[in-house]
């Protein structure tokens, strides 16, 4: 069994604002559900199956609670950044065995204005001891780690990476709600401080508050409702981590992930019109691009240049939101847009400025977690009913 | 050069033994009996083979940078350190710990440098491997 064609994104719904102190992350997330579900033409009574990540308590508890749902399936898988992207690999394959109908995946989080006391905290693993002692406070410190080696044994530049800047800033001018809705230069990127070498401040995604969120559902519930839906071809996922003290920094685990949703997809990389490609760092999407196989690897500092990236008419089009580099990363986790981008996509709901003519398939991806140690890495590919 | 503070890590019955060892100068890690595997981070079951096999002995505390970063600022405690580095050196026995150069100006660090453990006493029953440059 494959969940290719089991169940489809009906709905979609991205928080407008990205700053958001006089909301509690509980009221983002109904005001993300409320939003989707409206947007499939289906209410919260639709709905059967609710996934989201680890942030608010113990699994969906007060989730449901606070909706006052009784759910008959549910899934709080935790990969970071990457959740939602396997939230819906996994309500394709409980819709697909029958489990449920209609799946409800939300994201809130507001680590611009301050979480205050929703700070969401971890169980400390056994290698945290080993790995919490030496100054590291942030993503980018370890996601740096990668970037310098990957450019170490492939010699890619600074200013390859800060490409992956320009073609997000691009595609963020004509969103309204990005946070950083304007051009910048290779030069900008390059001449912005320092915060981890090699990566600069514009190297880096935006934080941002807000959320975001998607309603799951059968081919028969899709049949019912007015609005375009995209077809689940295919997803796969994985975990790369330090193995066992060999970790290698030059690759990510959409090595296996990305195979693996090319093959339930029954696609390849020359079929994806329109990617979304998660992009925490500049580094993170230039070695998923690899890793996908849209390049050979090693090469992915060649292949982003001249404009590859930039929507319509780049070779691969990509976050033409604005991605997590200029648009919005709520929650400090960026998997959540990657989906409804590719969703708007798929429906020509794009900016005109950015929408791929006649985009058929497209791929989403996440990396949750960190390049310099372990992450949850998640590809999607969706397509219109025909593909 | 600045000094980097030292925070007491987090010990768990199963890596106490290894901090102990840290605190007599001695970098330790563990080697399958079953299987050979040299291991890291200390664990009681070797992730190879999953036997309880595992024998500590002392490394040699001799490695490679494989990879680095200067993080400009810290946060916290190290808000002050100044610009430092933070690496994973790959030790002479095979696995890539992270830990922080040391020892040298930070722009004069570089993957493949080679370089020799030191230890920074945390007070709290454990000492920090961090490195230098080998001499």
């Amino acid at each position: 069994m494959t969940i290719r064609g089991a169940a489809y994104v009906a709905g979609i719904y991205e928080h407008p604002r990205r700053e958001i102190p006089d909301r509690t992350i509980f009221e983002i997330h109904t005001e993300v559900a409320l939003g989707a579900l409206a947007d499939a033409g289906l209410t919260m009574a639709d709905v059967d199956a609710v996934f989201c990540d680890s942030t608010t308590g113990m699994g969906a508890f007060s989730l449901v609670t606070h909706w006052g749902l009784q759910p008959r399936y549910f899934d709080n898988t935790e990969t970071g950044g990457s959740s939602y992207l396997a939230h819906v690999g996994h309500a394709a394959a409980a819709i697909a065995a029958g489990k449920c109908s209609v799946a409800l995946v939300t994201l809130a989080g507001k680590p611009r204005s301050g979480a205050g006391v929703e700070r969401m905290s971890f169980m400390p693993g056994p290698e945290t001891g080993f790995e919490s002692t030496w100054g590291v406070n942030g993503a980018p410190h370890s996601y740096a780690l990668a970037a310098q080696r990957h450019m170490h044994e492939y010699g890619t530049t600074a200013e390859q990476l800060a490409e992956i800047k320009v073609a997000a800033s691009i595609h963020a001018q004509h969103n309204p709600n990005a946070l950083l809705p304007f051009a910048v230069t290779v030069e900008d990127v390059i001449n912005s401080p320092m915060v981890a070498d090699p990566l600069h401040r514009l190297d880096c995604c935006v934080v941002t508050d807000g959320g975001g969120a998607l309603v799951i559902v059968s081919p028969e519930v899709a049949r019912s409702l007015r609005r375009t839906n995209a077809k689940i071809l295919g997803h796969g996922e994985a975990i790369k981590h330090t193995n066992n003290g060999r970790i290698d920094l030059t690759y990510t685990g959409a090595v296996w992930s990305g195979p693996r949703a090319f093959a339930e997809a029954g696609v390849s990389v020359k079929d994806i019109d329109y990617a979304s490609i998660y992009d925490s760092f500049t580094i993170t999407v230039l070695q998923t691009i690899e890793d996908l196989g849209f390049c050979e690897k090693g090469k992915g500092g060649a292949f982003v240049s001249d404009g590859a990236l930039v929507a319509p008419y780049g070779i691969l089009p990509f976050n033409t939101d604005g991605g997590g580099l200029c648009n919005n990363h709520p929650s400090n986790r960026g998997g959540m847009t990657k989906v409804i981008e590719a969703v708007r996509q798929l429906r020509g709901e794009a900016h005109p400025a950015v929408q791929v003519p006649d985009c058929q398939v497209a791929l989403a991806h996440g990396t949750g977690g960190s390049l310099g140690s372990r992450h949850g890495s998640v590809t999607v590919i969706l397509g219109q009913e025909n593909a | 050069m600045s000094m980097l503070p030292n925070p007491a890590p987090i010990i768990t019955s199963t890596s106490q033994a290894f901090w102990d060892a840290t605190t007599e100068g001695r970098f330790t890690l563990q080697k399958c009996d079953a299987c050979d595997l040299v291991v890291w981070v200390p664990r009681r079951t070797c992730p190879n083979c999953w036997q309880e096999n595992l024998r500590m002995f002392d490394a040699s505390g001799k490695g490679t940078v494989y990879s680095f970063t200067i993080i400009r600022k810290g946060a916290g405690e190290w808000k002050d350190a100044g610009p430092f580095v933070y690496a994973y050196v790959e030790l002479d026995e095979g696995p890539r710990v992270q830990t922080n150069i040391v020892g040298c100006p930070v722009d004069d660090v570089h993957i493949g440098m080679k370089v020799e453990v030191e230890w920074h006493d945390t007070g709290k029953g454990a000492a920090l491997y961090r490195f230098h440059p080998a001499g």
